[in-house]
């Protein structure tokens, strides 16, 4: 029989080991959905995980994916160093592309250069409003940020949803919800013609890095990681908890934001309903993934994105279904968290076993 | 006038019916001093195979039974993932929750705009038929009836079943617990799978009695709310029931206005549920040492037992 | 020994991870006696009982049950057996009254059956008990009658303790000693485990000694002395720490006046109207049991709980009541918490990154936001080297040092901050003996050169040995502090039990 030790210190090694064990097994388990689905799992595979990667185009679409993705993740992964659960960046990306979106929609002729940043700086505000309500409610009110932050992705949903039915609808739009298209000046350059990558994917690669700097050298940093790990030992050095809310709340939420007006302002180039798929809950588990690490989230964010592209691959091509692709990400997250184990414990047999006393 | 009224509270019951389920297993869960996020998900899985058992044969107890069933499968990976592997108890909550979604989404990709028969509302002789109260007291579905009747068992047991003072004493100290002898772990398993089932048949009563449809992410932030009526319930059944009907005559509230057109648009109508919830939880959480007072001690801790 | 022994162990090993707790460990315990397992913190004492009781399991050896062997699987196989325990963490639930703690223990009843033999068995022994209270409601004492009394209503043959009269005044561990006595005269045999000499002199029949793991010696403990006890507890002489030189100047380091802080635990104790003063060059100690309030005073001084509800603390002069932790630091003083790891310490980052929680802005580690981490790791090898911490390196994790060792690194980082005050809560609890020596002897040093400690132990021998001038806290109220000379532990005593044996037949007559 097999039993665990607690490790002395945590394993680097099984520390980036678990998740690409997680994504392995993850491919594993997706190749027996699919045999029980009545698809060749090889192909099927094949289309999901290698295929986007065989092409310039698949790579830039999924650097174009990957941006979101690791932007709002980066924010996320700060939070839940310092223990806040903030899982309603769906509904900070929403509130940034909304408020980030208001200019292009009111001057929808304009061609003055100011109107992206200005765009951008709404958009980080937008979604910095929205992650404020939690701060707001967890710091003065001590209401659970969890279930806070959740209810106000519906409340952005129904309100994006509003707006794009009612007030901001295109006028000649043939009654189908959404926007005006919006103007080329408000639209983020793109670098190369024929591909669709643009400054926010290089964006979201620059962010990382400026993070880690953060995490490691600045006492923020610092803070954030004492708040997360030991609460009464950050109270003991003197660091305020609502200021790691309002903090960790505030640069998630602005993140988010900005992931939100920069979709809007790039591949679509309109606010229409269905705005996200998904991407601020997703970006929980490429937080996960990625270990919290800023370096981490920005593999993660890259792998994941490959599974988004290989799931609209594999829907056009094989006729799988999207919805495989969610299944997917809750399997990935089952299996990370499982290995979890392994960076903080390890298998020994029955004999010399047991916990300290 | 009168007839608007009684509609409105017979739909407000069965808009607070899966809530009283799911929230009740949660409740239980959580008395154990495991924090199970997951719920959304679980519910999600119930409704989408509960909803698939009922088109496949046609039978709404096979239904309701496969939705308890996959509900607390669901709930066991979760147990495997938090009790025996020791993960983070939020997150693996979050990781069920985003399973569900995609595998409930999944498995309900054949079942889309198919209709079933509904349970039917009970009609008792005479009594059913008596003005105003006949309705009221009789005329509800049967599982109406058996969440209420579960609200009170989970009460009883609780407060006055020997098992019941074990599972909160495992809640409240669970390194006690072990030390005088008592399977911390086991008991910890017996509480989340039957969270499990009860979220499993809020969501099965919602695909199978509410609407009676399936429709991806049907539940539309229910099972969170459940887990905000804990809170708001003070881990108190009794609670429960009252948060939960206060919530189903959200909903009506809302439905009604928009059939009256007050002229408030419909998407800030639909928003009530969630500024409830949260306006509840605020209210509720204001005085953090009682919510510290009622909540078991040991709530979202893992707990390993040293042999 | 003519008479077949009741409990026998024989060659009982147990391993953990990067320690050997028990090393073939064999023992005796004869009906009617009362035994004393005798060691250090980390001597294996706790392992040991925990393997009779069933917690844990042996790797190696025997248990024999009145002369047969025996597998005690889990505590309710050594209930059946006749085994009772009384934990040092209490095994019991704050949420759950006195009753339901003692049901929970038993087997199934009927609960107003039980009701009436806990009250009689209470009676008989002389505990006082009240079933329906809910044990955050209940006293350190009380909660260790419900412990004992739940173990007696099984009829136990061998009731095991362990370390009782931490949490006691010296009056309630008179008492303890008399039902303990009661107990042994029915025939019943008693496993005492202590660190405390004088007690298991005073109590025991005979004595086995642990140390690091190893059985050292059986012996009868009336025909020691209290220093060949201690050698062969701890293995070697122990220099008591030298005091600390005469005051030069009398300046006021900390002025504590009318101080009342509502305690923000769920079952904690709120502080009322405490005044006091330290003093450079002299120690302050505040004696009292666990629970009294303590670690609510020193977090309104160390201003982690932010602004009192009522009057004024004054560090070095200037008014602190408002600030925080770290402009408290920035005046002279720095603080040493009762909970070394989570508080003082962060188990799974590095001493070179604990070093740099407190000592941020005293030491000058930040600029512009930006820490000096080369610096930080300089000051943290300092504290390893001045303070003797046995660590692999400044790179270790907190997690992966001794009790002892962690609690020299926390003291010092502190004091290597040079400050003009320093305050601490239990400097020496649950602390090997040479590392207990070790902080005394630093934080003599300190004083002697000047600044002014609040020292707050439950530990009275560390009270007497420290202080110049001594106060009780009981009940969150603070007595007046008096001259060490001039009191006795008997008063100390009184004091620690005073408000709560009022309160406690208060509402005795109530109920």
């Amino acid at each position: 029989m097999l039993t665990l030790e607690a490790r002395a210190t945590q394993s680097a090694f099984a520390a980036w080991l678990s998740p690409l064990l997680a994504l392995g097994l993850t491919a594993l388990t997706g190749a027996m959905i699919f045999l029980a689905m009545g698809k060749a799992p090889g192909v099927a595979l094949y289309i999901y995980f290698i295929e986007p990667l065989t092409s310039w185009s698949g790579l830039s679409e999924v650097a174009v994916k990957a941006g979101p993705l690791i932007l709002i993740g980066m924010g996320l992964s700060l939070g839940f160093r310092a223990g806040v659960w903030n899982i309603g960046a769906e509904g900070q990306f929403i509130a940034g592309a909304l408020l980030g979106s208001a200019p292009a929609v009111y001057f929808f002729e304009s061609t003055n250069p100011l109107i992206l940043p200005c765009m951008m700086l709404l958009g980080i505000l937008g979604g910095m409003a929205w992650a404020a309500m939690p701060a707001l409610l967890k710091t003065r009110f001590n209401a659970n940020e969890i279930l806070v932050s959740l209810m106000l992705v519906y409340v952005a949903e129904l309100l994006l949803v509003h707006l794009v039915q009612g007030p901001w609808r295109n006028p000649e739009g043939w009654g189908f919800p959404g926007t005006r298209m919006f103007p080329d000046a408000a639209l983020l350059p793109m670098f190369v013609p024929g591909y669709r990558v643009h400054l926010g994917t290089l964006i979201a690669v620059v962010i990382p890095f400026l993070a880690w700097f953060v995490l490691t050298r600045t006492r923020l940093g610092f803070q954030v990681r004492v708040f997360g790990s030991a609460p009464l030992a950050a109270r003991h050095a003197g660091i305020s908890s609502a200021q790691m809310v309002w903090t960790t709340l505030l640069v998630g939420g602005g993140l988010a934001g900005l992931a939100g007006v920069m979709e809007a302002a790039s591949t679509i180039g309109q606010l229409m309903p269905k705005i996200s798929p998904g991407y601020g809950f997703t970006a929980i588990i490429v937080a996960f993934l990625g270990r919290l690490h800023p370096v981490g989230v920005l593999l993660a964010g890259t792998a994941i994105a490959v599974t988004y592209i290989g799931g609209e691959g594999a829907q056009i091509s094989a006729g799988l279904p999207k919805a495989v692709t969610g299944l997917f990400q809750g399997i990935i997250l089952f299996y990370l968290l499982a290995f979890d184990l392994l960076t903080r414990y390890r298998l020994t047999r029955v004999g010399a076993r047991g916990n300290t006393a | 006038m009168t007839e608007l009224l009684i509609a409105s509270i017979m739909t407000m019951m069965t808009a607070a019916t899966p809530l009283v389920f799911a929230a009740t297993g949660e409740l239980v869960c959580e008395k154990s001093g495991v924090l199970n996020l997951g719920v959304e998900g679980m519910m999600l899985t119930g409704a989408v195979f509960g909803f698939a058992a009922v088109t496949l044969t046609g039978e709404p107890l096979l239904g309701l039974a496969a939705g308890m069933m996959m509900g607390l499968f669901a709930s066991l990976i979760f147990g495997v993932l938090t009790l025996s592997l020791l993960s983070n108890q939020v997150a693996t909550g979050l990781a069920l929750t985003i399973f569900g979604t995609g595998l409930s989404a999944l498995v309900g990709l054949d079942y889309v705009g198919k209709t079933i028969e509904q349970i039917r509302a009970i009609h008792l002789p005479v009594l059913t038929d008596l003005p105003v109260v006949g309705r009221l007291l009789f005329g509800h579905d049967p599982l109406v009836y058996v969440s209420i009747v579960l609200l009170g068992l989970t009460h009883w047991f609780l407060k006055h079943t020997r098992w019941g003072m074990i599972l909160r004493a495992v809640g409240d100290s669970d390194q006690s617990a072990h030390a005088i002898g008592y399977p911390v772990i086991a008991i910890r398993y017996a509480a989340v799978a039957f969270g499990g089932a009860m979220a499993g048949l809020g969501g099965a009563y919602l695909s199978l009695v509410y609407t009676p449809l399936w429709a991806e992410n049907m539940t539309a932030g229910r099972g969170w709310i459940a887990v905000a009526l804990v809170v708001f319930a003070s881990w108190r059944p009794s609670r429960v029931l009252l948060g939960a009907v206060l919530f189903g005559g959200i909903t009506i509230l809302q439905l009604n206005t928009q059939a009256a057109g007050l002229g408030v648009p419909a998407s800030f109508m639909s928003m009530l549920p969630y500024i409830a919830t949260i306006v509840v939880l605020v209210l509720i959480s204001r005085d953090s040492i009682r919510i510290r007072l009622n909540a078991p001690a040991c709530l979202g801790r893992p707990f390993r037992a040293e042999r | 020994m003519n008479e077949k022994p009741l409990l026998q162990l024989t060659g009982i090993s147990k391993a953990f991870p990067g320690c050997i707790a028990n090393d073939d460990i064999d023992l005796e315990i004869a009906p009617g006696e009362i035994h004393a397992l005798l060691g250090e913190n980390g001597a294996g004492k706790s392992t040991l009982v925990k393997i009779i009781y069933g917690v844990l399991r042996p790797d190696q050896g025997r248990l024999c049950w009145r002369g047969e062997e025996v597998a005690i699987d889990n505590p309710a196989s050594a209930r059946s057996l006749g085994i009772g325990m009384v934990f040092q963490h209490f095994s019991l639930f704050e949420s759950m009254t006195t009753l339901e703690n003692v049901a929970l223990a038993l087997p199934p009843q009927d609960l107003d059956q039980l009701r009436e033999r806990l009250e009689t068995t209470a009676h008989d022994y002389g505990l006082t008990l009240h079933p329906d209270r809910h044990a955050y409601d209940l006293s350190m004492g009380e909660r260790q009658r419900i412990e004992i009394v739940r173990c007696l209503l099984q009829n136990p043959s061998l009731l095991i303790l362990d370390e009782p009269t931490s949490v006691l005044t010296p009056q309630e561990t008179d008492t303890l000693f008399t039902t303990l006595r009661t107990l042994a005269a029915e025939g019943r045999s008693i496993l005492y485990i202590s660190h405390k000499l004088e007690e298991v002199r005073s109590l025991c029949d005979r004595a086995t000694i642990l140390r690091g793991g190893k059985r050292i010696d059986d012996c009868n403990p009336a025909q020691e002395t209290a220093q060949s006890l201690a050698e062969k507890m701890i293995g070697r002489r122990v220099e008591s720490a030298k005091g600390h030189t005469a005051p030069a100047a009398y300046e006021v380091r900390l002025k504590v006046t009318d101080l009342s802080v509502r305690s923000d635990q769920p079952h904690g104790t709120d502080i009322r109207d405490v005044s006091f003063s330290v003093h450079a060059g002299e120690i302050l100690g505040i004696a009292g049991i666990a629970g009294n309030g303590q670690t609510e005073l020193m977090n309104a001084l160390s201003g982690e709980t932010g602004p009192p509800q009522a009057g004024a603390i004054e560090i070095l002069a200037s008014d602190a009541s408002q600030m925080g932790p770290m402009a408290r630091r920035q005046l002279g003083a720095v603080f040493v918490p009762e909970e070394r790891v989570g508080q003082a310490a962060v188990s799974d980052l590095s001493l070179v990154q604990n070093s740099f929680l407190t000592s941020a802005f005293r030491m000058g580690f930040v600029n512009h936001g930006l820490i000096n981490w080369p610096g930080v790791g300089q000051y943290a090898k300092e504290i390893l080297d001045e303070f003797d911490v046995k660590a692999t390196g400044v790179d270790a994790l907190v997690s992966s040092l001794s009790g002892g060792n962690l609690q020299k690194f926390i003291v010092g980082r502190e004091i290597l901050q040079s400050p003009q005050l320093l305050i601490v809560s239990q400097p020496t609890w649950g602390v090997d003996a040479g590392a207990a020596a070790a902080i005394h002897e630093q934080i003599q040093r300190l004083i002697s050169a000047g600044a002014g400690a609040l020292v707050i132990s439950q530990d009275l021998d560390e009270i007497f040995a420290l202080s110049d001038r001594i106060a009780v806290i009981s009940q969150g109220t603070l007595s007046p502090p008096r001259p060490a000379g001039e009191v006795t532990t008997e008063q100390v005593g009184l004091l620690m039990g005073a408000s709560r044996s009022i309160s406690e037949t208060a509402s005795h007559a109530h109920a």
